[in-house]
């Protein structure tokens, strides 16, 4: 017999019921439209570079079947069972090796706290430290899976704009200073310095360096968010902030997500002792602990040495899907549309004349069945509305093409008609002044002055 | 017991909307002891329609592919009853140049207008008109997608120079827009089942001026009443004026009439008729059968009974 609640009798009047018992907080955790849209593209013919996932056809059937076969022999009594809350010590070895790979070397495995994915850190971060209206400073745009977070925090999220060097730490202080004259003192600074999803970019080692001296001389936490460092496709490797601070101020946060699985759900923060211990116990409250059969298969297959190899096979790809992609750019989007170039990680962004709005965009490219991610949702404060990010790592040289060049066909179509709406040319107002691909900040300030004085010249 | 497939999901942006629609109404259809068989629109419709071999199909696809008459269509050739109107009263609904077009020939209140297609702005010239239009509608001017539900695509130009971006931005939901006056006032909703116009419902977003998707559909975000509080006399004059438009389109079975009541003059106009309106939980037809003492189980009940009446 079904057991299916009786959901199609509910009345609207039960319907307000429910509405009188929920948090004020749900206020904030707004659903969007686009939230619902998206679910379009789980339809097969959709070319989607809206994604973020890994391409998991690099991890080879067999491996994980031996991996695991080996996790089912060695401990399956502890596979199945619950763990502590912190990790086992099998997967802080793993974590400890991933690090050191990127260069920051002496983890103390009992600074380190394994989580459900990357995303449980930011969680928990907030949980821990965010009083509903607390400031929490992010870049501008900001990785689009944080925004819910600080929003069910009741976060007062203040952005930092960026450019091709990653966060403006210039802009960082003075916002510091005001936020300071206000009485306000911000609960932390969260960051993807590496690759930045979604801006692709990658702050440099000048910032990297003042950017910790910020968070020393003002005592304010750091939250690095680093679940790409390792996928670097060409340039010299940065510090983490976290070796650079020492880990008094950073809190690093890694994931096995890009670099390993996304479906073994584990991440991990490193963190002082103090934040360290709030944070243990708000994943107590969370889930207890996370996946044990995870853990084990994870550090299982790290003793097999094959994880250079995979991490060796998942750059080589992403890196021509890269490229694949920023040429089709060339070719497709035409002068008006700006882009950045990242030299690792899974995303780029780029920047449309002001007057398209990428979340009607999205609709039509939907009719054209391609999609990205819309730009609005990397800021809490409207903008972002010209801009959008697209991934690079989840599907094929073919599709990537062949998705640049759809939207491309409709963003040039949208220039057209606007100019024709106007009565002005925007592609021969550009070449008046040819935007550098190097100005980054032109692709990640909003709006752009020159659209705003067209727009000022078209009004009167 | 009947066999009956309900048609959902499609390739549509308001696919996620009709899943929701398509869950409610088969759990109901099972409370009723029906044979139920769901259907995700897609390219193979028409072979598992034919292997199904239903007696009924149950219309919950909302958009393009539900509203616009091609699955009634289908359904027609096909020989199968279904819920709702036919092809000729989905295609007059679906457009909204053409519902008010035909409206205002009738004599049907409805929201000063013009509609164009991209074409006319490419090819013709059109926007040398736009400062007529603007002079004719006053701002802000509301820019429509032409055919489309859920206030999707819907935005408001503020001064002229907003009017470009705002019609980039409903052209890129449909080749067609609507160019509308803007109504200050209350969203009325008068739902039509079988000719009968049931208690009007009142939307009042909680946080925005506007009735938009996020409003419409996430619990919470907009007060309903219903009854709505109106004027004497006023409100059998909007279920006068609902079942006006929906013996002018044909309708059959249910449907939804949105109006708005202008907050200064207290007047009504038509802005639009839904063919298969939203049956999810926050949606508007159900609320106003459950006032009218039809719970939504009898309701589906009902729409079923209608649609082999029709067949």
């Amino acid at each position: 017999m079904t057991s299916r609640p009786p959901t199609g009798s509910r009345s609207a009047r039960d319907l307000e019921r429910y509405a009188a018992l929920f948090s004020t907080r749900t206020n904030v955790m707004k659903s969007s439209a686009m939230r619902d849209l998206m679910a379009v593209i789980a339809r097969e013919d959709i070319i989607s570079l809206a994604g973020g996932a890994p391409d998991m056809t690099v991890f080879p059937a067999e491996v994980m079947a031996k991996v695991m076969a080996t996790v089912a022999a060695d401990s399956h009594t502890r596979a199945l069972q619950y763990g502590p809350t912190e990790g086992l010590e099998d997967v802080k070895e793993a974590i400890v090796e991933v690090m050191a790979a990127e260069g920051t070397i002496g983890v103390d495995p009992q600074d380190i706290l394994v989580t459900t994915g990357g995303q449980q850190v930011i969680d928990l971060f907030c949980r821990t430290l965010v009083d509903p209206g607390d400031v929490v400073i992010a870049e501008a745009p900001t990785y689009p899976g944080a925004v819910p977070c600080f929003g069910s925090y009741e976060a007062d999220v203040v952005q930092i704009a960026m450019d091709g060097d990653g966060m403006r730490v210039d802009e960082l202080e003075a916002t510091l200073d005001r936020l300071a004259r206000e009485g306000r003192r911000p609960k932390f600074i969260y960051t993807v310095p590496t690759f930045h999803n979604p801006a692709g970019v990658t702050m440099s080692l000048p910032r990297r360096k003042r950017l910790v001296e910020v968070a020393r001389e003002r005592e304010l936490l750091v939250l690095e968010d680093n679940p790409y460092g390792l996928l670097r496709y060409e340039g010299d490797p940065l510090p983490t902030l976290y070796s650079l601070d020492g880990g008094e101020f950073v809190v690093y946060l890694g994931t096995f997500s890009k670099i390993l699985s996304a479906g073994v759900r584990l991440g991990w923060a490193v963190a002082p002792q103090p934040v360290y211990q709030k944070l243990n116990i708000g994943k107590q409250a969370a889930d207890l602990c996370s996946s044990s059969l995870t853990q084990l298969f994870v550090s299982a297959y790290f003793r097999s040495g094959e994880w250079p190899s995979l991490l060796a096979a998942f750059k080589e790809r992403y890196r021509r899907r890269r490229d694949v992609m920023l040429e089709s750019l060339d070719e497709f989007f035409g002068p008006d549309a700006t882009w950045t170039r990242p030299q690792g990680g899974l995303f780029l962004w780029a920047t449309l004349p002001d007057f398209i709005d990428t979340t009607d965009l999205l609709a039509r490219a939907l009719e054209e069945n391609v999609a990205f991610v819309p730009g609005r949702g990397a800021y809490l404060d409207g903008r972002g509305g010209s801009s959008m990010r697209l991934n690079f790592s989840y599907v094929g040289d073919d599709d990537i093409r062949e998705g640049v060049r759809r939207i491309g066909r409709i963003v040039q179509e949208q220039v057209a008609l606007y100019g024709t709406l106007t009565g002005s040319t925007p592609t021969a107002a550009a070449a008046d002044e040819p935007a550098a691909p190097e100005d980054l900040a032109d692709v990640l300030h909003l709006p752009r002055r020159r659209d705003e004085e067209r727009r000022a010249r078209g009004s009167e | 017991m009947s066999r009956i497939a309900v048609l959902k999901g499609g390739r549509s942006l308001e696919r996620q909307i009709s899943l929701r629609s398509g869950a409610r109404v088969e759990d109901a259809l099972e409370r009723l002891g029906h044979d139920v068989v769901g259907i995700d629109v897609r390219s193979d419709l028409v072979r598992r329609l034919r292997e199904t071999e239903p007696d009924v199909a149950f219309v919950a696809l909302h958009g393009r592919e539900g509203e616009d008459g091609t699955v009634q269509e289908l359904l027609e050739i096909l020989g199968v009853p279904y819920t709702g109107p036919g092809p000729s009263s989905c295609a007059r609904c679906w457009d909204k140049v053409l519902a008010k077009h035909l409206m205002r020939d009738a004599g049907i209140p409805t929201p000063d207008f013009y509609g164009f297609s991209e074409g006319a702005f490419r090819e013709l010239g059109a926007a040398d008109a736009l400062p007529v239009i603007e002079g004719r509608l006053a701002f802000p001017v509301v820019v429509k997608p032409a055919r489309g539900g859920s206030a999707i695509g819907i935005k408001f130009a503020s001064d002229a120079a907003a009017m470009p971006s705002a019609l980039v931005a409903a052209f890129s939901y449909d080749r067609k827009v609507l160019l509308e006056r803007y109504v200050a006032g209350s969203d009325l909703a008068v739902s039509v089942v079988d000719g009968v116009a049931l208690p009007i419902v009142e939307a009042v977003p909680v946080e925005d001026d506007f009735y938009d998707f996020e409003a419409r559909y996430e619990i919470g975000r907009t007060r309903f009443v219903c009854p709505a509080q109106l004027p004497d006399g006023e409100t059998e004059r909007a279920q006068e004026l609902a079942l006006e438009v929906w013996r002018l389109f044909g309708c059959r079975g249910f449907a939804r009439v949105d109006l708005m009541r202008d907050r200064e003059t207290g007047e009504l106009c038509v802005l639009e008729v839904n063919s298969v309106p939203g049956l999810t939980d926050t949606s508007l037809l159900p609320q106003a059968a459950d006032a009218a003492g039809m719970p939504f189980d009898e309701l589906i009940a009902r729409l079923v009974e209608l649609a082999a009446v029709a067949a």
